[in-house]
């Protein structure tokens, strides 16, 4: 049994110690799942296939992949006039595990991207990568460079009739350009600002043309699907939700990094197990589960398992399945200003809530950590966090997810906040 | 007075590998960030004089080539130095002691963030979530990423710069 059987996403980088080369990923089996698809199977074939092993995006929201791909179906059929295009944007705060596959295993995403391509019928695809991302980059170029001399990239791919040409566009650098119609005007050169949906990019994305794009870590988690089957890809989950997630942990724990472990494994023993427990004298108090832009988890939660529908459950979200931890030397005031802070600095400017609203919140949450916090400011703050998270009044959910973090701060560390205004200073700095 | 050209030519470099991404692009507008950023990675900068040579040649107005320019966090509107220093200030950084490492950083350099050393040696600025929590807190010189960064190594570090 190889560690691909149980771990498809970064097995083969264990196995061979680092870096998967093009060799390495070829005697490990790469390639194989696009050469299959292309020659033996229609596209219809492998959107069911997808589908039917339950693969849910990994940027976070887990929509299923294969009803994703579907919606770009039946669009023209004309060879090269849809687009596939990768979120490599990465710029999620606690996030760092498509920089991990794309800086290891460059091929599985390139082979997964050839097999997308395929299903939707695009013969142009591109990979939006974050600028800051020199490494990955240069791995990237040179796997792409390989993948074409190969011929697995470029005209009769395997002898088939399909064509696929692979560029990387890198970003400029915007948190709301992982948004995915803001990816798409920032593809076009354009300001990265949210589109007005519908219509949605299936429909019309790129260039005004059927785009589908998803995420990295779900496009690599394609070939091994088609190698192994759907029932195989269901079976790894531990819960209802199929697949390995790649999990990742930073905070004071002793060991923090990235594991690839079954879907629903528990956040305790990611915590206690993976990452070696808490540092000493520090005390775990709350988790985002996956982000900045998720709602906090604390102590009731921790023996809850890892998938998209418990943590749904729990009032928060799995989204990139990266947690950021808060420890008791941490106040949950500063934090939350911390997070206040980024999230304004990031709003695309567009909309008036998003735009006026959070730089509000920012100046009043100093307020509160500095000690000049009045009574009646934490329902100013409740009160505001409601209008300014609403869904539907703003164009894209860059707000929504600004807000969560910050509602569920007020609803698990209210004394803390109270505390501060009470005593007009931060129990958590030295005076 | 002597007059000053408003537009600095491209070079035979620049516009040439701005030609190739164009080539593979519905229009030439599509290039705009691509062509900022090679630009850039030429000049070290985006001026206004350079910024009207991209929207010339990518036919395009400079105003709306200036709102793209602006909107994007690694495009530098204003002059920088040699090397640029940018240091986490998302949360996983936060939370292990950005707010510190910050103030290092400013200390050893003796600027704030924004400013420019005398020597044009250095320009500090801040940056979102570098995506190496895992080794928090992070900083990146230039292409060069670093963490998880402490104050004893930073001298070091900045001496690999000139």
């Amino acid at each position: 049994m190889s560690l691909q059987d149980t771990k498809p996403l970064i097995g083969r980088v264990q196995e061979v110690g680092g870096l998967v080369s093009l060799s390495d990923y070829e005697s490990g089996g790469g390639y194989a799942a696009a050469k299959k698809a292309l020659t033996q199977m229609t596209p219809t074939e492998v959107i069911d296939l997808v589908r039917e092993a339950n693969l849910r995006g990994r940027g976070g929201a887990g929509f299923p992949t294969g009803v994703k791909w579907g919606f770009a179906k039946g669009e023209p059929q004309t060879p090269g006039y849809k687009y596939l295009v990768c979120n490599g944007d990465e710029m999620e705060p606690g996030t760092f595990k498509d920089r991990y596959l794309i800086e290891f295993n460059p091929h599985s995403l390139i082979e997964g991207m050839i097999l997308g391509s395929y299903a939707i019928g695009a013969e142009k695809a591109y990979v939006f990568l974050r600028g800051e991302y020199h490494e990955p980059n240069r791995q990237l170029v040179r796997a792409i460079g390989e993948a074409r001399e190969k011929n697995y990239l470029g005209k009769s791919i395997f002898g088939s009739d399909f064509n696929l040409d692979l560029r990387i566009h890198l970003s400029g650098g915007r948190y709301i350009c992982g948004e995915e119609t803001a990816l798409l005007n920032a593809l076009e050169g354009k300001r990265g600002q949210p589109r007005y949906k519908p219509p949605f990019p299936p429909a019309s994305g790129a260039w005004g043309r059927p785009t589908i794009v998803n995420n990295v870590e779900t496009l690599c988690n394609v070939p091994a699907i088609v190698r192994n089957g759907a029932q195989w890809y269901q079976d790894l989950g531990l819960t209802e939700d199929s697949g390995t997630k790649i999990y990742g942990i930073s905070g004071r724990v002793k060991q923090p990094g990235l594991w690839e472990l079954p879907m629903g494994t528990p956040i305790r023993e990611l915590v206690d197990v993976h990452a070696g427990g808490m540092q000493k004298g520090y005390k775990l108090r709350g988790i985002l589960p996956g982000g900045a832009s998720t709602d906090y988890l604390v102590e009731e939660h921790f023996d809850l398992p890892m998938d998209y529908k418990t943590i749904q459950e729990a009032g928060s979200r799995m989204g990139t399945g990266t947690m950021i931890l808060m420890d008791d030397s941490i106040c949950p005031v500063d934090m939350a200003r911390n997070l206040q802070h980024f999230f304004a600095q990031e709003s695309c400017g567009f909309c008036t809530p998003c735009r006026e609203g959070l730089p509000w919140v920012e100046d009043l949450l100093a307020d509160i950590e500095n000690g000049k916090g009045e009574p009646g400011d934490l329902e100013l703050l409740e009160q505001n966090a409601q209008y300014i998270g609403a869904p539907g009044n703003t164009f894209c959910l860059h707000a929504t997810g600004a807000i969560e973090p910050l509602q569920s701060a007020l609803k698990y560390f209210r004394e803390d906040f109270e505390h501060h205004i009470e005593h007009k200073n931060c129990p958590y700095r030295a005076y | 007075m002597s007059t000053v050209a408003l537009i600095s030519p491209l070079s035979d470099a620049e516009r040439s590998e701005i030609e190739a991404e164009v080539a593979h692009l519905p229009d030439r507008e599509s290039a705009a960030i691509d062509a900022l950023m090679i630009v850039q990675k030429h000049r070290g900068w985006i001026s206004d004089e350079s910024l009207s040579a991209i929207a010339k040649f990518l036919e395009m107005s400079p105003a709306k080539l200036d709102g793209i320019a602006t909107f994007y966090n690694l495009i530098h509107r204003q002059r920088v130095g040699r090397n640029v220093v940018m240091v986490c200030d998302s949360v996983s950084c936060y939370v292990m002691g950005a707010d510190g490492l910050a103030q290092k950083v400013q200390d050893h350099l003796g600027i704030k963030f924004g400013e420019t050393t005398p020597d044009d040696c250095f320009t500090l600025l801040p940056i979102v979530c570098l995506g190496a929590c895992d080794r928090a807190p992070t900083m990146i010189v230039n292409e060069d990423l670093y963490g998880p960064v402490k104050e004893e190594d930073l001298a070091e570090v900045f001496s690999r710069y000139t």
